[in-house]
């Protein structure tokens, strides 16, 4: 804790000037908080020096909760009540499962929508689950910084789809934390390599995690990090190896894993002997299940052959990336390796093969994407004002809608530069017809029965009309989150269509909400309370705001206009000081919100002007 | 004053033809996009974000029609009244399709990696070919008849290559 604050001269004291912002990877086996102190990033550690938090929640009978190295112990003595690798589960359906059967957890099918766990607390989505997570490591930075956060950019594997990344988001906001961001692990990675060993020109991230893969082609040119191809396989990681060398020891035993403990004690046995052939040749698998206990030996050959489907599954992967972004092996400059799995010689032996050079491995594949989250976390924080780090991410799988015959109708293209916009129109097919619905999907293949199904959505008031005399221009809209969003207009006579979406794999508000109230009664937080608070956090955000926007832009604002934002200003000011009713205080947040709006838009206009005019001199 | 309303060649500040440096539309998408990407607005509230996304998606929107040839010259003729409507018009000259049914004969019955590379080249240099006599109508004839009887050829060898490259990666995978 400072004691004692001393400033430069010229450098404000204020302890607000400096936002709090952390870069977060929610890993599948593990996760880490990062951010950038003096400059530099760096992973925070726990009370007893720790930096990784195993991705380990278990919930004990009554309220307790055991998260990270605790739970991890617990694993294999409760394993029903102890989640593990619940990233796998994000967004995911119990059919999705390929392998629910050798898992230990008891699963409800949810219909259609995404699976739940029963625990000795009840059921538990895996969003909350994931909260859990996200809320140790807020708690963490907050210790750290003995300050509240500003917020936070949070990695998703590149290859999640819309679903995934929902996901991820609500269990953001469950945890209290303001996302700044998503980001795609490989390109965080890029950013930490990149920044640290001022690369430029054609990489390749190959991130190899606990339950993930994903493979991205970048393109490094001045502090733009520019995404032209990715790739992967959002349930293929470090777990499946486990898992295959756990069922080629089985096998060699001829013996059975009956119980959840077997299934768990034999997969830790899997993992550590895995752990050693990275650094052995040969080792010896001890193995106590229930029945009978064995040991069998193991040689790295063997788990190569074991798990060679796997690596295939990698290489098909990334010859696809290369193909997208329209590249051959020869143009990659190097080869960024991220992800502990990627430890595995089998998987540098098969990437270094594969590229004909040796892959890069100077950095810890662990902590080099929170680094990298974290470093963009401060830029969006604002704290960086002279950085000038620009990512242009994709979208990494194709969006569509169904159409007649169950067939997909592309709308946006995989690997389109996000955020980004289609337009597409639809009219009626009857006479009268005010409701029109909709079905979008995410994947690569030609029927809807082979793709995701993203939401259903149902437009409603289009006045009446005769059968296809109405137009209804639908608009998809991918954010710089990657998160879709529709919305539907009646051409001719400018009616706005409303939208009721029923996400399929997704959590409704009206579930988060939920969630939030059950949060706060266990946590015995007021509701109350709680809501004034974040009105007041968000009230001087955006203070800060319109502060930092006004000594940038504020002469683009006559003595007026200026005087309306300031009296804005105060008004918010107080508010924030004294207002005791939440909705109050957000009411007048949102009236300088609106009052900021034209401003806004000047600035922007101006920012683009000054990057033409820019152009049009060197042009000269 | 530049607005959302711009045509992509004003946005981007290039002269509006056919002929366009790639590595200019590359250099000054990534400029536009240092100005209005959403990232250089998060700690400024919810009304800039929502400026800098629509900002962002139409400098994205611009720069997908910018660096593709053919999607660059069908909004070319479309800018200058010649709309391509690809999927009310299909009607193709004789000698072209017959080069089509040729190819796709060519490719029913090639198996091997080594021949459909092959096949790929020859419609790689048809399509460069054709490339050239588009950029030719639209910027010296200023013919927009002619470039979209183009346009439309070249999608045809686009959907064809893909197939063939369809094919390839069955092999590869």
């Amino acid at each position: 804790m400072a004691l004692l604050q001393i400033s430069e001269p010229g450098q404000a004291p204020d302890p607000h000037q400096r936002r709090i912002a952390v870069g977060i990877d929610l890993g599948t086996t593990h996760s880490l908080v990062a951010s950038v102190r003096n400059g530099v990033a760096e992973c925070l550690p726990d009370d007893q020096g720790r930096l990784i938090l195993p991705s380990v929640v278990r919930y004990l009978p009554g309220q307790g909760r055991q998260i990270g190295y605790e739970a991890l112990a617990a694993a294999a003595s409760d394993p029903q009540n102890t989640i593990a690798s619940v990233k796998r589960f994000m967004g995911r359906s119990l059919q999705d499962l390929v392998n629910a059967d050798q898992l230990p957890y008891v699963f409800v099918d949810k219909a259609q929508g995404m699976l739940s766990l029963q625990t000795v607390q009840g059921e538990k989505s895996p969003v909350e689950v994931s909260a859990e997570i996200l809320a140790t490591l807020r708690y963490r930075a907050e210790d750290t910084f003995n300050d509240d956060l500003y917020g936070a950019v949070i990695t998703v594997p590149a290859y999640f789809d819309d679903a995934q990344r929902q996901a991820t988001k609500d269990a953001a906001q469950l945890a209290g934390l303001n996302v700044l961001r998503l980001i795609n692990e490989p390109t965080a990675a890029a950013i930490a390599y990149g920044l640290d060993n001022a690369s430029e020109g054609v990489y390749a991230v190959f991130d190899l995690g606990g339950g993930t893969f994903d493979i991205s082609v970048l393109r490094l040119t001045r502090g733009v990090f520019e995404v032209m191809a990715t790739g992967g396989d959002s349930a293929l990681g470090g777990d499946d190896y486990d898992e295959a060398l756990a069922h080629w020891l089985l096998t060699q035993a001829s013996a059975q894993a009956i119980t959840p403990q077997d299934k768990t004690v034999l997969k830790a046995a899997a993992r550590r002997a895995k752990e050693i052939l990275s650094e052995a040749m040969h080792t010896t698998v001890p193995v106590a299940l229930s029945a009978h206990s064995l040991n069998v030996s193991v040689t790295r050959a063997d788990f190569d052959v074991a798990t060679a489907a796997l690596t295939q599954r990698c290489l098909a992967a990334v010859r696809k990336a290369l193909r997208d972004a329209q590249l051959s092996k020869n143009d990659i400059q190097g080869v960024v390796m991220v992800g502990g799995s990627t430890r595995m010689p089998q998987i540098q032996t098969a990437v270094a093969d594969f590229f004909g050079q040796a892959p890069l491995n100077n950095l810890n594949p662990d902590e080099v994407v929170a680094l990298g989250a974290a470093i963009q976390a401060n830029q969006l924080a604002g704290n960086d004002a002279a950085g000038d780090l620009l990512l242009l991410d994709v979208i990494p799988l194709s969006l569509g809608i169904e159409t007649m015959g169950g067939l997909v109708e592309r709308i946006i293209p995989r690997n389109q530069t996000i955020p980004t916009a289609m337009a597409q129109d639809f009219t009626t097919y009857q006479d009268g017809q005010t409701a029109l619905a909709l079905h979008v999907v995410q994947g690569e293949r030609d029927l809807v029965a082979d793709c995701r199904s993203l939401a259903r959505f149902e437009l409603r008031g289009i006045p009446p009309m005769a059968a296809g005399a109405a137009r209804i221009r639908v608009t998809f809209t991918v954010d710089a989150d990657g998160l879709l969003s529709v919305s539907a207009k009646e051409q001719i006579s400018g009616v706005e269509a409303a939208i009721d979406v029923k996400p399929s794999y997704g959590l409704s508000d009206t579930q988060i909400a939920t969630m939030l109230q059950d949060s706060f009664t266990t946590a015995e937080v007021d509701m109350k309370a709680r809501a004034l608070i974040e009105a007041r956090v968000d009230g001087d955000r955006m203070l800060l705001a319109t502060q930092s926007a006004l000594d940038a832009d504020g002469q683009l604002l006559s003595a007026t206009e200026r005087s309306v934002i300031n009296e804005l200003m105060d008004q918010l000011r107080h508010a924030v000081q004294n207002e005791q009713d939440a909705k109050t205080l957000e009411d007048v947040t949102q009236a300088l919100a609106k009052g900021t709006e034209a401003f806004a838009a000047e600035r922007m206009n101006h920012s683009i002007q000054k990057a033409l005019s820019g152009q049009n001199i060197q042009a000269l | 004053m530049i607005s959302l309303q711009a045509n992509d060649f004003e946005l981007f500040g290039l002269p509006m033809g056919f002929a366009v440096a790639r590595e200019a539309v590359d250099a000054r998408w990534k400029e536009l996009q240092r100005e209005a990407h959403p990232d250089k607005f998060a700690a400024q509230g919810d009304a800039a974000q929502r400026l800098a996304m629509q900002w962002s998606v139409r400098i994205n929107e611009a720069y997908q029609r910018l660096k593709d040839p053919i999607k660059r010259a069908a909004y070319l003729c479309e800018l200058h009244g010649a709309p391509v409507q690809a999927e009310n018009n299909t009607a193709m000259p004789a000698a072209f399709l017959m080069q089509q049914m040729a190819w796709r004969e060519a490719l029913d019955e090639t198996h091997t990696e080594l021949a459909l590379e092959a096949l790929l080249s020859e419609v790689q240099s048809a399509r460069a070919q054709s490339l050239h006599k588009l950029g030719e109508a639209i910027d010296l004839a200023g013919d927009y008849i002619q470039a979209v009887g183009q346009v439309r050829a070249l999608m045809f060898i686009d959907r064809f290559a893909a197939e063939v490259r369809h094919q390839l990666d069955k092999l590869l995978d």
